[in-house]
């Protein structure tokens, strides 16, 4: 259900891409910024309105339940689904003692879950 | 290519995956368990925050006669009797295992603990406090299953289709998210138990990976589904204010004990205008409330986001505070404070009735191709008991990872070049249409898979009728046709999250057609299935509907329901 992000007033994600964690490309994306509105809302806000090819991890969207969402919210380890937008820029990076795989995915597989 | 060999794949790692991997470990036989998200953390089981019906009998004397009496009764004259028969039979057993397998089962005395849920006729659904009943469970299976080292667990392993060959499983092929790479499985017995469809209405309980995949990897292997009209709406899904961290259809427990009410956008009751009784007793069916509210908003008496309020401000503070116990202070990070606002609510899609046709070992009409948990079809008829999804994830689970590590056949030797010539059929259909079809970069994935949400939701929703099912047909042919078709599938990288929708999308778009032609074939009104114009039950319509896939094309019929033989039910009897 996406009707939390609709209104006029915006805040802006600086957000961390490639695939290569020693090469610092960000980019910025203005999103809207509504009272209750997650991280994650807005990742997938981005994902539908700008720009598709951005990678983050998630399954259960908001219960906070599967715990695989994880990333660097300002430096903190956060889960974006219950991590709400600030009306600051926010700086949003994949977890630094993990194994960077794409954008803010980040390598959280166990070991022996691997082929 | 990689190229992997396995005695038996299973995709999906929720409830349903887990018990049939840990079952069929018991063989000794080497097992794959794959699935696109996490093990054990992806799908609908973790995100279960409610109960589980089985007729243990703990809280008062029951027997699972009485539960298959109440599952029948909630199918409205569609269940597979057989399938029922074993589900609530050997849902005993499974929570009693689950049991000494150390789930924390709510417990008073050392008996479990077990609550009414509508439909039930005694005290029978236990749960795990508080809201924690999938987390529980998941973490359990979690564990027996790291028990099992012929268990491989393969995380971020997305199964995209199944080779047969002559009616018989001859492998797979996946594709290995993390590392960016197509692989062959070679083996002869396939679980599918990767959940059910709800993903595909755009007010949903979903989690993301739950758009159809199990029923679509069964057609395109040339198994049947069946009744897959019935999809289960739950009536007060959370809408509004923005909720975290909470599954959406938490309210229900809630509302039952405490007598939350509904009020439309005018503050004003309106459950009894439809001809059920609201507040205390809260004996209004599901499918009653899901109408009414639906109905309130399309007369423009909805609550702002499009729903009904629900309110609790009647309910003393210290009552609240009891019932909720730390729920409580979650709310309270969510703004939410009932005792001075109601929240909005609306019917949102929750599980799917449909699915995979099987015999009593789970077992579909290919050779070696086996479903488990709400993958299956058939158990639960035109609308499911509350509990029985989690019992039938164990029950069928276990029975489905037994009876696929038993299944023998001429093993068939599958190469990569198998593989190679199966992944082609997969992605070159859309190269050749592409060709036909001037290029379109500006089609998103993401907004197709939002449009077909859209219109499931508005035509293939709570309520139907000829002309919106035969609407989103045209719309989902449109979908298809104008703007899926037009997409070249996504090159293979790491993490690729568009070749993941596409995949995704591949699916749902199958899946919704297949729902939409089984609805609009059912011309009646029976459970989950209200067709506005057509509001009554037929006698005629008392059968199964069955749709399968043959040369691109979905087919449907109709069957008898597999009833159980009178003299059995006379010995059910006798048995209570």
């Amino acid at each position: 259900m996406n009707i939390f992000l609709d209104n006029k007033n915006t805040t802006t994600l600086k957000v961390f891409r490639g695939t290569d964690s020693n090469i610092n490309d960000f980019n910025f994306f203005e999103v809207p910024f509504n009272d209750g509105a997650s991280i994650l809302d807005a990742l997938n806000w981005i994902r539908e309105n700008i720009d598709e090819s951005l990678a983050f991890r998630y399954s259960c969207i908001n219960a906070n339940a599967c715990k695989e969402c994880m990333v660097l919210v300002n430096g903190k380890t956060k889960y974006s689904c219950t991590t709400r937008l600030s009306k600051e820029t926010t700086t949003i990076e994949p977890l630094s003692n993990k194994r960077l795989i794409r954008d803010l995915v980040s390598d959280i597989v166990p070991p022996k879950e691997k082929l | 290519m990689k190229f992997l060999k396995t005695d038996v794949l299973i995709i999906g790692a929720g409830g349903a995956g887990m018990y049939a991997s840990i079952a069929a470990a018991q063989s000794g036989k080497n097992i794959l368990l794959a699935d696109k998200s996490l093990i054990s953390r992806g799908g609908a089981t973790v995100m279960a925050q409610m109960t589980v019906a089985a007729a243990v009998g703990h809280e008062e004397p029951d027997h699972w006669t009485h539960h298959l009496d109440d599952t029948i009764k909630s199918g409205q004259g569609l269940c597979n009797e057989e399938l029922s028969s074993i589900l609530c039979e050997e849902a005993v057993d499974r929570i009693l295992e689950m049991s000494d397998w150390k789930t924390d089962w709510a417990r008073k005395d050392n008996r479990m603990s077990q609550v009414m849920a509508p439909g039930h006729s005694v005290k029978r659904c236990c749960y795990v406090d508080f809201l924690n009943t999938g987390p529980a469970i998941s973490r359990t299976l979690r564990g027996e299953v790291a028990k099992h080292s012929n268990i491989k667990r393969a995380s971020g392993l997305n199964i995209i289709e199944i080779i047969v060959d002559n009616n018989i499983v001859k492998g797979a092929i996946g594709l290995d998210i993390e590392t960016g790479s197509y692989i062959t499985i070679d083996t002869n017995a396939v679980v599918l138990a990767a959940g059910g469809l709800t993903r595909i209405f755009s007010r949903n309980s979903a989690s993301l990976n739950m758009g159809g995949d199990a029923y679509a990897l069964a057609l395109r292997a040339g198994a049947e589904l069946i009744d897959m009209e019935f999809v289960q709406f739950f009536p007060i899904g959370h809408l509004a204010p923005r909720l975290v961290g909470m599954d959406p259809i938490m309210w229900d427990p809630f509302r039952y004990k405490l007598g939350g009410i509904l009020l439309n956008g005018n503050r004003e009751q309106f459950i009894e205008n439809y001809g059920g009784a609201d507040g205390k007793s809260y004996t209004v069916s599901r499918d009653l409330a899901s109408y009414a509210i639906i109905k309130e908003v399309e007369a423009g008496r909805g609550s702002p986001n499009g729903g009904a309020w629900l309110s609790f401000e009647h309910v003393p503070k210290v009552e609240l505070e009891s019932a909720f116990g730390p729920i409580i202070k979650k709310l309270a990070v969510n703004n939410i404070d009932l005792t001075k606002n109601a929240v909005e609510v609306s019917p949102i899609a929750h599980y799917h009735m449909g699915g995979i046709k099987v015999n009593t070992k789970m077992q579909t009409r290919i050779h070696g191709l086996f479903a488990a948990g709400e993958a299956v079809g058939g158990a639960n008829g035109a609308n499911r008991l509350s509990g029985n999804a989690i019992p039938e994830a164990f029950v069928f689970g276990k029975r489905a990872g037994q009876y696929a590590s038993e299944y023998t056949c001429t093993k068939t030797i599958l190469t990569t070049s198998d593989g190679v010539s199966a992944l082609s059929k997969v992605l070159t259909k859309h190269k050749i249409d592409n060709i036909l079809i001037k290029d379109n970069n500006d089609i998103r994935m993401t907004s197709i898979m939002k449009k077909l949400q859209d219109i499931m939701w508005n035509d293939v929703g709570v309520i139907r009728t000829r002309k919106s099912l035969t609407n989103a047909l045209d719309l989902i042919n449109n979908l298809n046709v104008n703007y899926f078709s037009k997409i070249l599938p996504p090159d293979i990288t790491v993490y690729n999250k568009q070749l993941m929708d596409w995949l995704d999308l591949r699916n749902s778009l199958l899946c919704a057609e297949a729902v939409c032609l089984s609805a609009y074939n059912r011309k009646e009104s029976r459970g989950a299935h209200q067709m506005e114009d057509i509001p009554i039950t037929l006698t005629e319509f008392e059968k199964n509907q069955v749709i399968e896939m043959n040369d691109g094309c979905l087919l449907t019929k109709w069957e008898n329901v597999n009833k159980i033989e009178f003299k059995l039910k006379k010995k059910l009897q006798a048995l209570k």
